[in-house]
């Protein structure tokens, strides 16, 4: 009997006795003090972290997407032939390009984007036109049919000195460690949420222990188990939407407070929220509200169980 | 109102304290339940308003069967049910006042602030209503106790030992509020070992007077 009057418990009631002020009904519970201090602060710290781990998940996830779009977008050939040779070779190269099944238009890169390329190895200074540099030509990927393996062998067929290069080789492990990132980011969202639900549900455990005698004496006047376990839980749930809210507050202006993204930075300064990104943080509180209900209910329905 | 037929109750499914209990509790009579210590007039209180369930036998309160309510039907039971508990049972962090109107604040009723003065008044507590339970006298807590008993205007108020720690004209005072209460066409039942207080109340209202002895309940005569 006790069990399937639990499971009807009135979620409406509850949501009902959170919005409305609790009045007198709020005081039937005494107030207790470190177990409220307790769940704001812990709250507020989960939710200051959760910010973290959203941007962590968010900045790894963009990460991964740019890393593999551009995996997938372009390859490279470079064309190595003496000098006296290079040009040749560059025309030879550029027809199998033209040729070839699921690439676009083939460009060449003009020897001013060769030498920007250069310049983090030899310096701004450096002569590059004086230098025997390979050529480089660019290659969009335009279909599904494109396969690297078969230009590759083409390549060494119709025009010895071209390399493929399809940047597969080192981007992919990148690409690989942004994903791992991104799934570590949301784990971590996850052990939050957790960890969170844990420290309210031993919160408000301690809080109906310290209340037992009231919690009997309610049941002995006739307070159905609604009205006692609303007091409770309008209660966490508060104090958990209160701590979350300042603890993410504080979580988005340290993120606010990280330096721009730029190319240099890299990953790093990329570490944030963009645009309509900056909302979602603001479902960590309402989130924290929710886990507050659910973990407070279950553990005073719990504890009901235990009082006739 | 309350009737209990061959009931039986033992404590965690031990030997049976109270055994083969027929009871009827008469709407509007006064009743007392006396029995010396440990005879389980306590457990027999505790059965009317269905803190405990009988192991055996069979018991209805207001024309339901007490053993398949629901816990929101036991919460409404207690709401009819006005009872007087032996250690009085006050939440300390609240004001007289507020305890005394507890029953209608967690049955979601508004308080009547006029009738709650009223009512305060009655029980002779108009000038406590602030205070806070720890501070009242023993007898003072009884009276509280009644006046939280009485506030949902019960079909039924139980008293369990409401004089066992006062003095003799405390327990008199006491007495005429519960004999005002039966005046008024409750139905009281009152838990005692206290037979001078029995038969001084007799003297003011007529009263049936039931005995447990040996476990078992029986109609108190002239013996008594």
């Amino acid at each position: 009997m006790k069990g399937r009057d639990f499971r009807a418990l009135n979620l409406g009631a509850l949501w009902q006795g959170l919005m409305r002020d609790g009045g007198a009904g709020n005081r039937i519970v005494p107030p207790t003090g470190f177990t409220a201090q307790l769940t704001l602060f812990s709250a507020g710290a989960m939710a200051f972290l959760a910010v973290f781990a959203l941007a962590l998940a968010l900045a790894t996830g963009r990460l991964a997407e740019r890393w593999s779009s551009e995996l997938a977008g372009s390859v490279t050939v470079r064309v190595s032939a003496p000098m006296d040779e290079q040009a040749a070779a560059t025309q030879a190269t550029m027809q199998v390009l033209a040729t070839t099944p699921g690439a676009g238009q083939p460009r060449l890169l003009p020897s001013d984007e060769v030498a920007d390329l250069l310049v983090p190895w030899f310096g701004p200074d450096m002569p590059v036109d004086a230098l025997p540099v390979p050529s480089l030509i660019e290659l969009p990927v335009a279909g599904e049919d494109f396969d690297a393996e078969g230009l590759r062998l083409r390549l060494q067929a119709e025009a010895p000195g071209a390399v493929l290069d399809d940047h597969t080789e080192w981007r992919r492990p990148l690409v690989t460690a942004a994903n791992r990132l991104r799934v570590l980011g949301i784990v971590s969202l996850l052990l939050i949420g957790a960890a969170s639900a844990s420290m309210i549900t031993l919160a408000a455990k301690a809080a109906l222990a310290a209340n037992g005698q009231v919690i009997r004496v309610l049941r002995l006047i006739g307070a159905r188990d609604i009205t006692i376990a609303t007091a409770f839980v309008r209660r966490f749930t508060k104090r958990a939407a209160i701590g979350a809210t300042v603890g993410t507050l504080c979580g988005m202006a340290g993120i606010a407070m990280l330096p721009g993204m730029s190319a240099a930075g890299g990953f790093l300064t990329g570490l944030g929220f963009q645009g309509w990104g900056w909302l979602l943080p603001l479902l960590i509180p309402v989130i924290a509200a929710a886990v507050g209900f659910f973990a407070t209910r279950w553990a005073a329905l719990t504890m009901l169980g235990a009082v006739r | 109102m309350i009737e209990m037929r061959d009931v039986g109750f033992g404590y965690h499914g031990g030997a049976e304290l109270l055994s083969n209990m027929t009871l009827s509790l008469q709407p509007g009579m006064f009743h007392f339940l006396t029995g010396p210590s440990g005879s389980g007039k306590t457990t027999l209180l505790r059965l009317c308003y269905a803190d405990l369930l009988p192991t055996t036998g069979q018991m209805t309160a207001f024309g339901d069967d007490v053993g398949q309510l629901s816990r929101d039907a036991i919460a409404d039971l207690r709401l009819r049910v006005g009872v007087v508990h032996q250690d009085t049972q006050f939440l300390d962090h609240l004001p007289v006042a507020e305890n005394v109107a507890l029953p209608l604040t967690v049955s979601g009723q508004p308080v009547d602030m006029e009738a709650l003065r009223d009512l305060l008044g009655w029980v002779g507590l108009s000038q406590h209503a602030r205070a806070m339970p720890p501070s009242l006298s023993g007898g003072e807590r009884q009276r509280a106790a009644l006046a939280r008993a009485v506030i949902m205007s019960p079909d039924l108020v139980l008293a369990d030992e409401p004089t066992g720690n006062l003095d003799w004209d405390m327990s008199m005072r006491l007495m005429q509020l519960l004999i005002e209460l039966n005046k008024s066409g409750k139905t009281v039942l009152v838990a005692t070992h206290d037979l001078n207080l029995i038969r001084a109340t007799k003297a003011q209202v007529a009263a049936r007077v039931l005995r447990i002895a040996g476990g078992t309940l029986h109609l108190a005569g002239a013996d008594l």
